[in-house]
């Protein structure tokens, strides 16, 4: 009798993903539904969408979600943690929406260690707004905002956000991942897991940077967008540990 | 002694499916293709290839490769 | 003073960012958070995200506050968009100063549109209390997480530096436990034997976003009959009223007990609540008072709610003194025995 032996996460409601064909978001989506399960938080966890594609998340996950405003996640999470520090609490961020306009809340709440979990989606460019330079657009990197490619001297350099929580001393775990291969699929989920387990241990401020594939705005097939990730993506967003005070310390 | 190979099967929600093709091209048996026809969202979805006609021995393992980089969850994996 | 008022009200959860003049609020309240068991203060590095705190505090279902100055408020106007939306209750002080821009710390009163307007971008008004005493800021400082509760609305106490400052007796109303306040069957606490909740207010769909606006409309139309309050002062053979509030309702009370010294029948219409403005008390009071002079530590704000709600029916005057100039009782009796003269409120 045959076995299944993977299906819909029980944590995602029934509802067919708004995204692109190949977008990366639906991939970390289900990861996070299915770690959510394998933890058995499904009670406890409450998740904060950002602005930008992701918005609708609440839309999917079949637990407790709360709007953020543009790149606020880092502090309404922190409001919700501070008043149930047994929950497992979660933002979800692109990188628009992390890395520009909410620096200023991200880098904080990892300063202060607020114990909560960011899920960071680096796709390198603005997708719901249509394509424009992100703080992660690539230099040389097309927009719609960066005719030509983006001119690091007119338009500034990717900005590497994960390196600079890495130094924020309440920050615990860190990890640039990507999910373009099946490989790094399973490393990325084995990311978000210590990250939620970190959380779940009390010990800090943890998130997990995923290189994330946007066909329609890179302009490429979901195949090539994957390949771009390998190709061009990992050479200035490395995929590695950036910090992790976690080893033993995780029960 | 006879080499034991996993025996798997895979299904393709065609509607879920909106035709990205990244299970083909992870896919190490080969067995997925694109369909020939439409789905209602206007895609040509992946269509699972129960066993490829030229070579029997390339054989769905259940390795859920596909599964896992499917962005829609249209793949279901079963095994044994 | 309002710290203390709102640990009583079972305020559970501050957030605030430095300005001046309002920062003995927020030290008050570090303490009396740091004394409690389930106390939390936080200094939050921008206004933006004291606010955005606030909404999360607010999702996870505490009594919550900030506090913050005219820059600051404008500020946290996005986040207060998104909490009129989502239906979140917070607490919001304003201790007004002089502006725009930098302007100066001294009190001021020029931000009643910003308050009474919305604010923020979108459709939506917020509840807006100004005391003028001590006491009545205790007071207010209760009603004020009893409305955010009651109406899921942000509530504003609009204040000013003076009355930071005042040094008064008070009593304070016991201390409640917020364990036993009514529990709150929206919050996100985790989806625990029951189906998973949203709190959101992206509304694609524009009938839907239609109905949200009205909803809250009928929502502020039931605040507005419910809670609209006014006090008045020597009204009942008033020829001349003064209507101000707050530190200039204070000013005016001791210009108009000069004025009747001087034998003018003047009295105050004070507004205790200006979203919702109480129109019909003041309308009620235009059948007998044919001469209102509006005072205000701004250039003229509330005079149009005075004007819109009196519509032609009676005279409306003004005198103002903006940019932190704080009147005194004479300089507003001199007013007022001009215009009372101007106006031969003193012929029968």
């Amino acid at each position: 009798m045959a076995k299944k032996v993977f299906q819909r996460p029980k944590y995602l409601k029934k509802a067919v993903f708004h995204y692109c064909p190949g977008c990366g978001h639906s991939i970390i989506h289900r990861l996070i539904a299915e770690i959510i399960e394998e933890l058995d938080i499904g009670e406890k966890v409450i998740g904060v969408p950002p602005a930008g594609c992701a918005v609708l998340a609440y839309d999917y996950f079949d637990v407790d979600m709360g709007e953020s405003p543009h790149g606020r996640g880092a502090a309404v999470a922190t409001g919700i943690k501070r008043i149930l520090p047994d929950r497992i609490v979660f933002s979800y961020q692109g990188d628009g929406d992390i890395a520009a306009i909410g620096t200023a809340e991200t880098i904080h709440a990892a300063n202060r260690g607020e114990n909560i979990t960011t899920i960071f989606v680096n796709n390198g460019v603005y997708g719901m707004t249509g394509g424009q330079m992100a703080p992660t657009t690539l230099a040389g990197q097309n927009s719609t905002t960066t005719p030509g490619g983006r001119d690091v001297k007119r338009d500034g350099f990717p900005l590497d956000l994960s390196e600079m929580l890495a130094i924020a001393r309440g920050s615990v775990y860190i990890e640039r991942t990507a999910v373009n291969s099946p490989k790094n699929i399973m490393r990325t989920k084995r990311a978000i897991t210590k990250a939620f387990k970190a959380q779940m241990d009390g010990l800090g401020f943890s998130l997990v940077e995923i290189l994330s594939p946007c066909p329609t705005n890179w302009k490429l097939s979901s195949v090539d967008a994957c390949k771009w990730v390998e190709e061009s993506m990992v050479k200035t967003f490395p995929l590695k540990v950036i910090k992790d005070e976690v080893e033993g310390a995780i029960s | 002694m006879a080499k034991k190979t996993k025996k798997g099967k895979i299904t393709i929600d065609r509607e879920l499916c909106k035709g990205c093709y990244l299970c083909i091209s992870v896919c190490p048996s080969h067995l997925i293709a694109v369909s020939d026809k439409l789905n209602q969202k206007g895609y040509y979805p992946a269509e699972y290839m129960e066993t490829d006609s030229k070579e029997k021995n390339r054989k769905c393992t259940g390795c859920t490769m596909c599964a896992i980089t499917c962005p829609d969850i249209a793949i279901e994996v079963y095994r044994g | 003073m309002i710290g203390e008022a709102a640990v009583r009200a079972g305020c559970r959860f501050y957030a605030g960012y430095p300005i001046t003049p309002q920062n003995e609020l927020a030290e008050y309240t570090a303490s009396a958070m740091a004394r409690l068991e389930d106390g939390t203060f936080i200094q939050a590095e921008s206004e933006i995200a004291a606010i955005n705190m606030l909404i999360g505090a607010s999702m996870a279902g505490a009594r919550v506050m900030t506090s913050s100055s005219g820059p600051g408020i404008s500020l946290k106007q996005e986040g207060i968009s998104f909490l009129a939306a989502m239906e979140l209750p917070a607490v919001i002080v304003n201790t007004m100063r002089g502006g725009p821009g930098l302007g100066n710390i001294a009190p001021a009163q020029g931000d009643y549109f910003q308050a009474t307007r919305g604010g923020g971008h979108g459709d939506y008004r917020t509840i807006v209390l100004a005391p003028a005493s001590g006491q009545e800021l205790a007071g207010l400082t209760r009603k004020a997480f009893e409305y955010a509760d009651e109406y899921k609305t942000p509530v504003f106490i609009l204040g000013d530096g003076m009355m930071g400052q005042m040094m008064e007796p008070v009593e304070f109303p016991e201390p409640i436990d917020p364990r036993s306040l009514p529990p709150k069957p929206w919050i996100l606490d985790g989806a625990k034997g029951r189906p998973s909740r949203i709190i959101k207010s992206l509304l694609l769909d524009t009938s839907v976003e239609e109905d949200h606006n009205w909803k809250l409309t009928r929502k502020y139309e039931r605040i507005t009959r419910e809670i609209a309050r006014a006090d008045t002062y020597m009204t009942t053979d008033a020829r001349l009223v003064v209507t101000a509030y707050g530190t200039a309702a204070r000013i005016a009370k001791g210009a108009i007990k000069r004025a009747r010294e001087l034998g003018l029948k003047v009295g105050l219409f004070r507004p205790v609540t200006l979203w919702p403005f109480p129109k019909r008390a003041l309308v009620e009071m235009s059948r007998q008072v044919k001469d209102f002079l509006v005072f205000e530590m701004s250039t003229g704000q509330m005079l149009e709610d005075v004007k819109l709600s009196l519509e032609g029916r009676s005279n409306v005057h003004f005198y103002g003194r903006p940019g932190g100039i704080i009147s005194t009782p004479d300089e507003i009796a001199k007013v007022i025995n001009t215009l009372y003269h101007r106006q031969h409120l003193n012929e029968d």
